[in-house]
C-alpha cells in the first residue's frame, strides 16, 4: 500500500510540474494565437490544421452544445474567445446586448463570395457583425415505404392515418414555429392569441405523436421506427444518406430558415487573427471542405458548385429559391421566450 | 424463493450492465449511426488515437482527476484528523455541518458561484481554476470517508504506543495511519471518480483551451455523439475494471497475510 501511495505522489508531482510548464510555455511563446468557440464536430479538422500551417497562428479550439451554453460563457466574461459561431436569433440578442465586435470587412475581402441572398438578414440587417457559416431549413423527413400521401404541407403531421408514427422535435421554437406557419402566422409572433391557437393545435396532435425527440431522430428514422419526423435539413441529409427510402420535403406554408454565422465577441484580444480566420473560412475551397465534412449547406455559391453533383441538386440541402421566399429567420424573442416555453410545457403536460 | 432471488438479482445487474454492453458492441459498428449495423470494424479505435481533440480532453480529464483527488485526499485527511482530535463538540458540530453543506448543494450552484468568484478576484479561468474547483468539491467526500474510520479506531492503541516509547509522529505513522488507510483510499477513489465524471462544475469553471471529456461529449449533442466516444468509453471501462481487479487482489492478499 505504501508503495502505491509513493507512486501516486510521484505521478502527481510530475503532472503538476507538467501543467505549470505547459502554462508558462504558452505565455512565453511569441506565436500568434486565436481562440475559437464552435459547435461540437462542426468543422473539418483538416481546415484547422491547414490554417495553422498557412498562417502560423496557433488555434485554441473549444466546442459547445447549445447557443445558451455559449451565451453563458461569453456573457459571464470568464472566457476570452476571439471567434464564435452562434445561430441567428442568438446573434441578434448578442448584438442587442453589446456583446459583439463590429467586423472590419476590409480585412475580410472573401465576404464577396457569400451569396447575396444571405446578406442583410434580419438578425444583422446592416451586415456589420456576422459572416454566414452554414445554413439550412426545417422540414419533414418521411419514409417512402410508409407514407403514401404527398408530403407538401405541415398538415400531414395531423393526419390520423399516421397515428404513433410521427416524431416531433423536442424544441419549443421549432415545433411551435412550424405550427404557427401552418396557421398562417409569423413564427416570431408575440400575439398571445396566435400562440394559444398553436398550443391547441399541438395538443390536438399529441395522440398521434410517437415521441418528442432531438438527436435520437436520426437513429429512429434510419432504423425505420417512424414514418415521418420534423428535422433540421442537416440531419435530413445524414438520414437520407443512410437510408435510401427517406425523402425530405419543405411544406408549402413556409418554414424556418436558420443560420450559424461567424462573429467576434466584444473585447476579443486577437481581432486581426480573428478576421484572418473568418476570411479563410469564406474561401470557397475551405467552405467546400467544411460542407462535405459536416453535411450542411454552404452559403458560398462557388463552394457549392464544386460539391458532388448529387448534393448540389439535392433540394433538401439547397432548396429552390421560390421555396426560400416563403421562409422566415428566427428573431430574438427577448422576454417573450418565456411565453413559448410556457406553451411548450403545457403541451408536453397535456394528456 | 431461491429462483425469485436469482431472477431479482439477475435483472438488477442486467439493468446496470446492459447499457455498457450495448455501448461496447456499438464501438465496433462500422456505421456512424446506432440505427444500423454495417459490420465489424476497429476504425473508431484507430480514429480515436488520431483525434487530437479527444486525446487532449482525455489528458485534462485524467490529470485533473489524479491531481484533484490526491490534493483533496491530503487536505481532507488532515482536516478529518483535526476535527476529530482538536475540536470541542460544539465546534465539531459547526464544522461538520459546513462539510455536509457542499455535498448537498446542487452542482450548478457550486459551479456558478465558483465561476463568479474566479471572475471577481480576476483569477484566469483555465487549468488551475478547474483544478481548484475539483479539489473544492472533492474535499468534503474525503472528510466524510475518513472520519468514521477514526471513530472506529481504538485510541488506547495510540497511547500504548506512546507508553512503549514511540514519538507521536512514529505512533501516528505506525499505528493510526495504517488503521485509517482504508478510509483514505475510499475517499481517494471516491474523489477520483467524482472528478472524472463531473460536468456541471467543470463547464462553468474551465477556460478556453481546457476541455474535459464530459464537456467535449456534451458539446457533440447537436450533431450526434461520435462513435469514437464509444471506443473511448470502452477503453475507459476496461481500464477501470482492471484497476478494480488489481485493488481487489491486493486486498485479498493482505488479508491472507
Amino acid at each position: 500500500m505504501k508503495k502505491i501511495v509513493k507512486f501516486l505522489m510521484i505521478v502527481a508531482v510530475c503532472l503538476l510540474m507538467g501543467a505549470i510548464l505547459v502554462g508558462c510555455g504558452g505565455e512565453k511563446k511569441a506565436q500568434r494565437e486565436l481562440k475559437v468557440y464552435n459547435w461540437g464536430d462542426y468543422i473539418d479538422p483538416v481546415v484547422l490544421a491547414d490554417f495553422e500551417k498557412e498562417t502560423g497562428i496557433h488555434v485554441v479550439y473549444d466546442t459547445f452544445a447549445t447557443n445558451e451554453d455559449m451565451y453563458v460563457k461569453v456573457k459571464s466574461g470568464g472566457s476570452d474567445y476571439d471567434v464564435v459561431i452562434p445561430s441567428d436569433y442568438m446573434i441578434k440578442r448578442m448584438i442587442n446586448e453589446g456583446l459583439l465586435e463590429k467586423i472590419d470587412f476590409s480585412n475580410v475581402p472573401n465576404y464577396k463570395n457569400v451569396d447575396a441572398k444571405f446578406k442583410n438578414l434580419a438578425f444583422d440587417s446592416q451586415n456589420e457583425y456576422s459572416v454566414p457559416y452554414m445554413w439550412g431549413t426545417v422540414g419533414i423527413v418521411y419514409n417512402k415505404k410508409m407514407v403514401t400521401d404527398p408530403v407538401d404541407s405541415w398538415n400531414i403531421l395531423w393526419n390520423k392515418k399516421y397515428e404513433k408514427q410521427i416524431l416531433m422535435l423536442d424544441s419549443p421554437r421549432d415545433s411551435i414555429g412550424i405550427t404557427l406557419k401552418l396557421l398562417g402566422h409569423s413564427l416570431n409572433t408575440s400575439d398571445p392569441e396566435q400562440l394559444e391557437q398553436a398550443k391547441n393545435k399541438l395538443i390536438e396532435q399529441k395522440p398521434l405523436v410517437l415521441a418528442y425527440v432531438v438527436d435520437e431522430v436520426k437513429d429512429k428514422m434510419i432504423a425505420g421506427e417512424a414514418a415521418m419526423a420534423v428535422v433540421w435539413s442537416g440531419d435530413a441529409m445524414f438520414i437520407k444518406d443512410k437510408n435510401p427510402d427517406i425523402e425530405y420535403a419543405i411544406p408549402k406554408e413556409g418554414t424556418n430558415l436558420w443560420f450559424d454565422s461567424i462573429v467576434i465577441p466584444k473585447g476579443a484580444k486577437h481581432k486581426t487573427e480573428a478576421e484572418e480566420f473568418i476570411n479563410y473560412l469564406a474561401r470557397p475551397e475551405v467552405s467546400q471542405k467544411n460542407a462535405e465534412y459536416i453535411g450542411y449547406a454552404t452559403p458560398l455559391p462557388e463552394a457549392k458548385a464544386n460539391l458532388e453533383e448529387s448534393v448540389q441538386t439535392d433540394l433538401a440541402a439547397y432548396p429552390a429559391d421560390d421555396i426560400l421566399k416563403n421562409t422566415e429567420v428566427f428573431d430574438d424573442l427577448a422576454k417573450n421566450i418565456a411565453a413559448y416555453d410556457r406553451v411548450w410545457t403545457e403541451i408536453k403536460a397535456a394528456r | 424463493m431461491n429462483l425469485f432471488k436469482k431472477i431479482y438479482a439477475g435483472s438488477v445487474y442486467l439493468f446496470l450492465y446492459a447499457p455498457i454492453v450495448v455501448l461496447i458492441v456499438f464501438s465496433f459498428n462500422d456505421s456512424k449511426s446506432r440505427g444500423s449495423w454495417d459490420g465489424f470494424t476497429l476504425r473508431w479505435y484507430v480514429e480515436l488515437f488520431h483525434n487530437s481533440e479527444i486525446l487532449n480532453a482525455l489528458y485534462y480529464t485524467v490529470s485533473i482527476a489524479v491531481l484533484a483527488s490526491l490534493l483533496a485526499t491530503i487536505i481532507g485527511t488532515v482536516a478529518a484528523l483535526a476535527i476529530y482530535y482538536h475540536m470541542k463538540p460544539f465546534q465539531k458540530n459547526i464544522v461538520m455541518n459546513l462539510t455536509y453543506l457542499p455535498v448537498l448543494n446542487p452542482d450548478i450552484v457550486t459551479g456558478i458561484s465558483l465561476m463568479l468568484l474566479f471572475i471577481f478576484v480576476k483569477f484566469e479561468l483555465g487549468f488551475f481554476s478547474l483544478l481548484l474547483a475539483h479539489v473544492v468539491f472533492n474535499v468534503p467526500y474525503v472528510v466524510l470517508a475518513v472520519l468514521p474510520k477514526l471513530k472506529q479506531f481504538n485510541h488506547s492503541l495510540y497511547e500504548a504506543a506512546l507508553d512503549l516509547g514511540a514519538t507521536p509522529r512514529m505512533a501516528f505513522r505506525k499505528i493510526v495511519f495504517p488503521e485509517i488507510l482504508p478510509g483514505i483510499i475510499t475517499g481517494l477513489l471516491f474523489a477520483f471518480t467524482l472528478s472524472i465524471d463531473d460536468f456541471v462544475i467543470s463547464f462553468f469553471t474551465t477556460g478556453s483551451g481546457v476541455n474535459n471529456l464530459s464537456i467535449l461529449i456534451y458539446s457533440m449533442a447537436r450533431r450526434g455523439i461520435h462513435p469514437t466516444i464509444n471506443a473511448l468509453s470502452t477503453l475507459l471501462f476496461g481500464a477501470v475494471l482492471l484497476l478494480l481487479l488489481i485493488v481487489n487482489r491486493r486486498i485479498t492478499k493482505t488479508e491472507m497475510n
